[in-house]
């Protein structure tokens, strides 16, 4: 008796955390399943008449719009990623590099947008866009959505490259410059590809935020219809399961990314 | 080193420098470099802030719904904020269970890829974030199917007598759920990180000292994880406080809503509501800014900033 | 040599030649709130290994960082030769250092590592002078491998390989061996100071280990509080220290503060711990007055007997007594209360018979004492003190770090220090 429990306490954290992954994997594990049913009207209740189908893996742009909106999603998060890892990574530097007047308040610049709820974020850019930029021709769409984004996005390119950055050995920079390399040398053939890392996953993870965002792109988003969006907005007519398809695929070559990613670092450290 | 470091850093105002023009075009780079994101920040999040904050005042043209004008109208908060306390109280409320329930799911985890994964830890990462990938909007849905009347779930705590209105969705319970589900890495993640900085050996000699795992635990490894449990439990309350999404899918028509859901109606479905929903933006906003900051003070930690 | 038998490629852009004698002249640092470097001059010959040693805190290291241009003096100048570096940005030196930590870069391996100089100044072989460099250092075989791959030993060949590509005319190391355990320790030492006479550069070598100070170096300045204290051949520094610090920092010395009363010839009679006794005017720094007396453990004898010519010695009370294989280890009282030390080879097969609480005498010749000033300072703030046994390997690796340690944190086991 005494072993069982000893079995279980020695394990209990290990025990507990694969429980709490599955409950992770619970509703991509629903989403997947779904991907197969062969339903009439809506993806709801599985149809165990017709049994499991590949019709929509076949044809994920089956249904109407739904590879538009995966389109615009990945354009505006393509974009947003670039522009906020670039900013983000300069204000990193200025932060972490530069000691001058307006520090502490540009962190707080950095700090407020990621202690504001996405909601505010969304009803203060809605305001803006409708009652003051419009009348520099901003109409709400696909630019006011990356605008958006990228201001919610820098925020936390700056919180990730800061770490990468603060945690270097400034004396490696030090070796960079005792070995004959002047200040452009010593940045890009020191600096930069050891803060690199840092830079690729703060643009994975702007990436996956833009990608996946709601809240703000409903309000700022006129009539474009992100992937997001377009599953809650056919929500109540009933999602088509190539959403089904999609989003598992996202998981899935997203998955694919970051094994990829990781095995060519072990490979390199070899 | 603190002088060293800033030295290559570029010089600092407290430094000495040898070449005094080097010190002014360092600060020039350190401008321009923060120029264009802070500019960024201050045209696209303060100054929609100010007009937030601007329209929150403005007053309706009485007999023209959708009309506003200028104005220091601080009555439009206190009309929203008596008409829409309740849907404050569970914002609050709810985002304080699921930020509560997130904790007691995410510490084990990370507790455990930390400490008892080895050379599983990277899997588990990939598991922690993997799920992320598949919509947010997908998952939720997902969710409400399986909670749904009839669905696996309720029929088995129903079954235990474990759920006596015997449905889940369309309650409090369900909108919880979600939001804890849905936050949850944003708590896994910090406190991983704060407890793989900690050194194991210090946890064992607690485990030495005190034979009892609890105390260990309250004496030594939580204190040590602290910055990590400050950073998830704020990644996980801010956000819920602000969703709607959960409540709108998973919760009922009245009683679940949560001040998301009002702020987002006035704004598309009321007309005239820009004020209201004004209002009660920046007065989430203030609370969520107030609890953060008081919070942040009471634990001492800038890790954040 | 075939190390350096590959042509000079172009300098880099601003970089200054300078062959010679490397001279440090008035050099202050004053950072915020404190001076590490005080108004420093020293000549290092050409071609010489030169060590700066001193306790975390006392200017060595900041000396080092301006000699390598990464850090300016507030005040004074650098040269070598007659070329004056003063101002000039580190990769314009003919100079390199091998880091504290060794700070090879994790991203590139080994062999772009060391060819990473080379490159820099454009030399048109470089891949050709690193591996040259890596066979020198005998790491040929892991030249194709990350630093992450190294143990500390193999990194530490790896960072005197990067520099020493580059045949600077300083070659400056940061506590290069600190990171090591004492074995490979002293195996480096021998290997660092072979290399050093290979190939002939001027090697300025900053420690707090004293034993490796003297074990490797030409000549040892030793430093405190931004000061030199005194330089010379190691073996003088030892026989011969001119202030107390010196006395405990390099070694370890009975101290005692007393008095000069009379002159006998060229002895000056000193009154100290209870006794009177005689120190040759040219092995003392002061001539009358409050001097302090001191004896090197190893030059006393001990006997439960008093010696017949009576003159430098002492009565003593033994306080404890250990045995250490070559030598035994004796704690004694003298008659001032303070604790003397004395070391006694273990010549003998018979056991020895003193014992704690025994009655002994203490002996030494006259010529192996010494009397420096009496630094009120030491004797109050107990810096009198012996210097680190190499055995118990310093901890403080990761922090001697000049800028930050003001003072002299290194209170260790005060050795004897009467007070007068």
């Amino acid at each position: 008796m005494s072993t069982v429990k000893d079995w279980v306490r020695t394990r209990f954290a290990m025990i507990s955390a694969i429980l709490v992954l599955l409950y992770l994997f619970v509703p991509v594990a629903y989403t997947f399943v779904f991907s197969f049913n062969d339903y009439r009207k809506s993806n709801i209740v599985w149809n165990s008449a017709a049994g499991p189908t590949l019709k929509h893996w076949k044809d994920p742009c089956g249904a109407p719009g739904v590879c538009d909106a995966l389109l615009t999603s990945i354009q505006i998060g393509a974009i947003a990623t670039v522009v906020a890892t670039v900013l983000g990574t300069m204000l990193a530097f200025a932060l972490v590099r530069h000691r001058f007047r307006g520090r502490a308040t540009s962190n707080v610049l950095i700090f407020i947008p990621m202690a504001t709820p996405e909601i505010v974020l969304g009803a203060s850019l809605l305001t803006i866009f409708v009652q003051g930029f419009s009348r520099f021709g901003l109409r709400l769409g696909f630019w006011t959505i990356v605008i958006a984004h990228i201001m919610f996005c820098i925020s936390f390119v700056v919180v990730t490259v800061k770490a990468r950055l603060q945690s270097l050995d400034p004396r490696l920079e030090e070796a960079g410059q005792d070995l004959y390399a002047g200040p452009g040398g010593t940045f890009w053939r020191v600096t930069f590809p050891l803060v690199l890392p840092g830079i690729v996953g703060a643009a994975m993870l702007a990436f996956s935020l833009s990608f996946d965002d709601f809240i703000i792109t409903n309000f700022v988003s006129g009539d474009e219809t992100t992937f997001p969006k377009f599953v809650y907005v056919s929500y109540l007519r009933g999602i088509p399961a190539q959403a089904n398809v999609i989003g598992f695929s996202m998981f899935v070559i997203a998955v694919a990314l970051v094994v990829a990613g990781q095995t060519i670092g072990n490979a390199r450290r070899k | 080193m603190t002088a060293g470091v800033a030295h290559v850093a570029g010089a600092g105002p407290d430094l000495p420098d040898p070449v005094p023009s080097a010190g002014r075009t360092r600060s020039l780079t350190a401008y321009l470099l923060l120029l264009p994101g802070a500019l960024w920040l201050i045209v696209f999040f303060v100054v929609p802030l100010a007009q937030l904050f601007t329209v929150s005042l403005q007053s309706g043209f009485p007999g023209y719904p959708g009309y506003y004008y200028r104005d220091v109208n601080f009555g439009t908060y206190a009309s929203a904020l008596t008409e829409f306390a309740g849907h404050f109280g569970r914002s609050l409320l709810y985002a304080g269970l699921a930020t509560l329930f997130a904790f007691v799911l995410a510490y084990p985890l990370a507790y455990a890829m930390a400490f008892r994964a080895g050379r599983w830890r990277n899997f588990m990462m990939i598991c922690v974030i993997a799920p992320f990938f598949t919509s947010f909007i997908l998952r939720t849905i997902a969710w409400r199917q399986i909670l749904a009347d009839n669905g696996p779930v309720a029929d088995t705590l129903t079954f235990l007598h474990l759920l006596p209105g015997g449905r889940i969705t369309e309650t409090w319970m369900a909108v919880v759920a979600g939001l804890t589900y849905n936050f949850l890495p944003f708590m896994v993640l910090p406190i991983y990180a704060s407890l793989e900085r900690a050194d194991a050996r210090v946890i064992e000699a607690g485990g030495d000292l005190y034979a009892n795992g609890f105390t260990t635990f309250r004496t030594v490894t939580l204190p040590m994880s602290m910055p990590g449990v400050i950073a998830g439990t704020l990644l996980t309350f801010i956000p819920a406080a602000g969703d709607y999404v959960n409540a709108e899918l998973l919760g009922s028509d009245r009683s679940t809503k949560m001040v998301g859901n009002v702020i987002e109606s006035q704004f598309f479905k009321v007309l005239g509501g820009f004020p209201t929903a004004a209002a009660l933006s920046f007065t989430l906003m203030a609370i969520i800014l107030a609890m953060v900051f008081l919070y942040i003070r009471r634990f001492g930690t800038e890790e954040l900033l | 040599m075939g190390l350096f038998s590959g042509a000079q490629g172009k300098a880099a852009r601003g970089f200054r030649e300078a062959q010679g004698d490397l001279h440090i002249d008035g050099v202050t640092k004053v950072f915020t709130d404190f001076t590490a470097v005080d108004d420093l001059t020293l000549d290092v010959p050409r071609g010489s290994f030169f060590a700066l040693l001193g306790p975390s805190g006392c200017g060595k290291t900041t000396t080092l960082r301006m000699v390598a241009g990464l850090e300016q003096p507030t005040s004074g100048r650098i040269l070598i030769g007659d070329t004056d570096l003063t101002g000039s940005r580190p990769y314009e030196r003919p100079v390199n250092t091998v880091f504290q930590s060794y700070a090879l870069f994790p991203h590139l391996t080994v062999r772009d590592n060391v060819a990473f100089g080379p490159k820099r100044r454009g030399e048109s072989d470089a891949l050709r002078l690193a591996d040259e460099a890596l066979e020198l250092v005998e790491m040929t075989r892991f030249a194709g491998r990350k630093p992450g791959q190294l143990s500390g030993g193999q990194q530490q060949r790896v960072a005197v390989a990067r520099a020493l590509v580059n045949r600077p005319e300083v070659l400056l190391l940061d506590e290069p061996l600190g990171a090591l355990d004492l074995k490979l320790r002293r195996q480096m030492q021998v290997e660092l100071k072979g290399i050093q006479t290979e190939v002939g550069l001027t090697f300025i070598h900053v420690t707090h280990d004293q034993e490796e100070a003297m074990t490797m170096a030409d000549t040892v300045a030793v430093m405190n509080l931004g000061r030199v204290e005194q330089m010379g051949h190691p073996e003088v520094l030892y026989d011969l220290p001119r202030t107390t610090f010196v006395a405990n920092f390099l070694g370890q010395s009975n101290l005692g503060n007393g008095r000069v009363v009379d002159t006998d010839g060229d002895d000056l009679v000193v009154e100290v711990a209870g006794t009177t006794a005689r120190i040759p005017k040219a092995r003392s720094t002061v001539s009358s007055g409050a001097v302090t007396f001191g004896v090197r453990p190893e030059k006393v004898r001990i006997s439960d007997e008093r010696p017949r010519d009576a003159g430098n010695d002492v009565r003593a009370t033994v306080v404890d007594v250990s045995f250490t294989g070559v030598a035994t280890q004796y704690l004694v009282t003298v008659p001032s209360g303070s604790t003397w030390m004395v070391y006694e080879q273990n010549l003998d097969v018979e056991r020895n018979h003193l014992r704690p609480g025994d009655e002994v005498w203490l002996e030494w010749s006259s010529g192996h004492a010494f009397g420096v000033a009496t630094d009120d300072d030491a004797a109050a703030s107990g810096t009198a003190a012996a210097a680190p046994d190499d055995a118990d390997a310093p901890d403080d690796t990761d922090a001697p770090d000049d800028a930050d340690a003001p003072g002299d944190p290194t209170a260790r086991p005060a050795a004897s220090v009467d007070a007068p």
